[in-house]
């Protein structure tokens, strides 16, 4: 079980949290504009990396709050934690 | 080959069993080959199995990074059956289930293949909706299902409790008696050994590690960790490292991977007689030929490649089981472990052609890969000695997830996700 640090709560255990999947995947603000593939690339497609995966949780059974993080997914280890609407650290804002 | 038989046991019995040759050969790759396999799990195995006997290729080396069944093939709970709910999925499981049932002759090897039952329980009236509408559809699809009221289902497996003063009382359950298990070691074994009969080249602890693609885009080879290999023709097989795979060759993939874990107890005499499933209180659960009750529970909710899960996981399924088969609380559990599962957002598997010529891809099994292996190698040979998929594997396009073509099996993939 992973311990997890609620920029909010303080750290919790992993069974209080809901991991909402990869973060930083932008809705087309025109979804009538864009063809199939991205469509298919918005809905379907993640990066699934073997690495630092940035990803979104919610402190589902705590303040209800969601925020950011990264996460090596081949140690599991908690890397960073930043807030909703922030850029991955260390990459610019897209 | 030397094959297996009650001759040659007793023949050998009388030189004190020094004639056995080994059952696949090591070789070094050679340079070029008509085909490569990435990945030595069952499916690859069984993929270069049906390319040498039923498409004639023979120059064929399967790749793979650690040992060969050493992933997922070897951390499964061996479950075999066909009861999903599409004509689609029908389609390749209940093709696999056939080949399963001639399996062990046709490949002279024991796979165990054991047609026990696996019985599906309904706890609640949507589990019996969903059941049920399963029983149908696959009675239409020609699939044996058939719904068990509680007492028959305690009549087909006397373990279990269907006692009404538990929380979540059994009301009744879906069975598919051709249904069962299998040996799993002895699946990848076996065809590892058919295959290398027939001149393929079994290279383990050789990594992919990039692909090489000609001036129109289309493979022209990969690169290992023990050297470069030319080939026209790549098939990925690699389960949930799939997309770090295709990722070398600049593809990403509709895909996630999970931890999913199993374990089992310490062996006891036979005291279960099927498999039983629960989907809502999440637990699998049959007894292998050595005597240890075999047990899976569910994945993580986060991406990770660490091949463990967590403890809260693994607790979650026991309680469950505890529950069902009150008598089994006072087992000891041996071992725990993980696999790495590539899921698909519709729970199929991806078996087809990929945007770049020459590549192919086998993948998206999730949870419940095990069961499709002689098929899916069957089907997926197919696709990569014609170029086109069979009409079997048609359906499972990686193109679905453009058109809108999905098919969803998240109620039959009896894990929770």
């Amino acid at each position: 079980m992973l311990l997890i640090t609620c920029p909010y709560c303080g750290a919790r255990p992993e069974s209080e949290f809901r991991c909402g999947g990869e973060a930083h995947i932008a809705r087309p603000p025109q979804p009538g504009n864009v063809d199939d593939t991205a469509w298919a690339d918005y809905l379907f497609y993640r990066t699934n990396p073997k690495g630092v995966h940035a990803e979104r949780w919610l402190h589902a059974h705590g303040c209800q709050r969601w925020f950011n993080m990264l996460r090596d997914t081949a140690s599991d280890q908690v890397i960073g934690i930043y807030a909703m609407g922030e850029s991955r650290p260390g990459r610019p804002k897209t | 080959m030397h094959r297996f038989s009650l001759r040659t046991l007793l023949a050998e019995a009388l030189i004190g069993h020094e004639g056995w040759e080994r059952q696949w050969r090591s070789p070094e790759p050679k340079s070029t080959y008509d085909a490569v396999i990435v990945g030595g799990g069952g499916h690859g195995l069984a993929t270069a199995y049906y390319l040498a006997k039923e498409h004639g290729l023979t120059e064929i080396a399967v790749l793979e990074k650690g040992w060969i069944g050493g992933g997922n093939t070897g951390r499964n709970t061996t479950i075999i059956r066909s009861n999903y709910l599409y004509e689609e999925s029908a389609a390749i499981y209940e093709h696999a289930v056939r080949l399963w049932e001639g399996l062990s002759r046709e490949l002279n090897y024991n796979v165990m293949f054991s047609q026990r039952g696996v019985m599906m329980l309904a706890h609640n009236v949507h589990d019996v909706q969903s059941l049920k509408r399963h029983v149908y559809a696959n009675r239409l699809n020609g699939i044996d299902n058939e719904w068990l009221s509680a007492e028959q289902a305690k009549a087909f497996c006397p373990p279990l409790n269907i006692s009404p003063h538990m929380r979540y009382p059994v009301i009744g359950a879906s069975l598919q008696r051709r249904g069962g298990v299998a040996r799993h070691d002895a699946v990848a074994w076996g065809y590892a050994r058919g295959a290398d009969a027939m001149g393929v080249h079994i290279i383990q602890n050789c990594e992919v590690l990039g692909f090489m693609r000609g001036p129109d885009g289309a493979v022209t080879g990969v690169e290992t960790s023990k050297g470069p290999i030319q080939t026209q023709r790549v098939g990925v097989v690699a389960a949930g490292h799939t997309s770090v795979i295709m990722a070398r060759a600049g593809l990403r993939m509709p895909l996630e991977s999970f931890p999913l874990q199993a374990l089992v107890s310490e062996p006891v005499k036979p005291v279960f007689p099927c498999v039983v499933m629960s989907n809502t209180i999440h637990a699998y659960i049959s007894q292998s030929d050595r005597g240890e009750l075999v047990i899976g529970a569910g994945t993580d909710q986060y991406v990770s490649y660490s091949q463990q899960g967590g403890m809260h996981i693994a607790t979650h399924t026991l309680e469950a089981i505890c529950e069902l088969f009150p008598q089994f609380s006072r087992l000891r559990m041996l071992r725990n472990w993980g696999g790495i599962v590539d899921v698909t957002p519709d729970r199929s598997p991806i078996i087809g052609l990929t945007p770049i010529p020459g590549l192919y891809v086998n993948c998206g099994w999730g949870t419940g890969g095990f069961k499709a292996t002689p098929g899916s190698g069957h089907v997926f040979a197919h696709t990569i000695a014609k170029g086109e998929p069979h009409p079997i594997n048609a359906p499972f396009a990686l193109d679905r997830f453009r058109t809108g073509r999905l098919i969803d099996e998240a109620a039959a993939a009896a894990v929770a996700h």
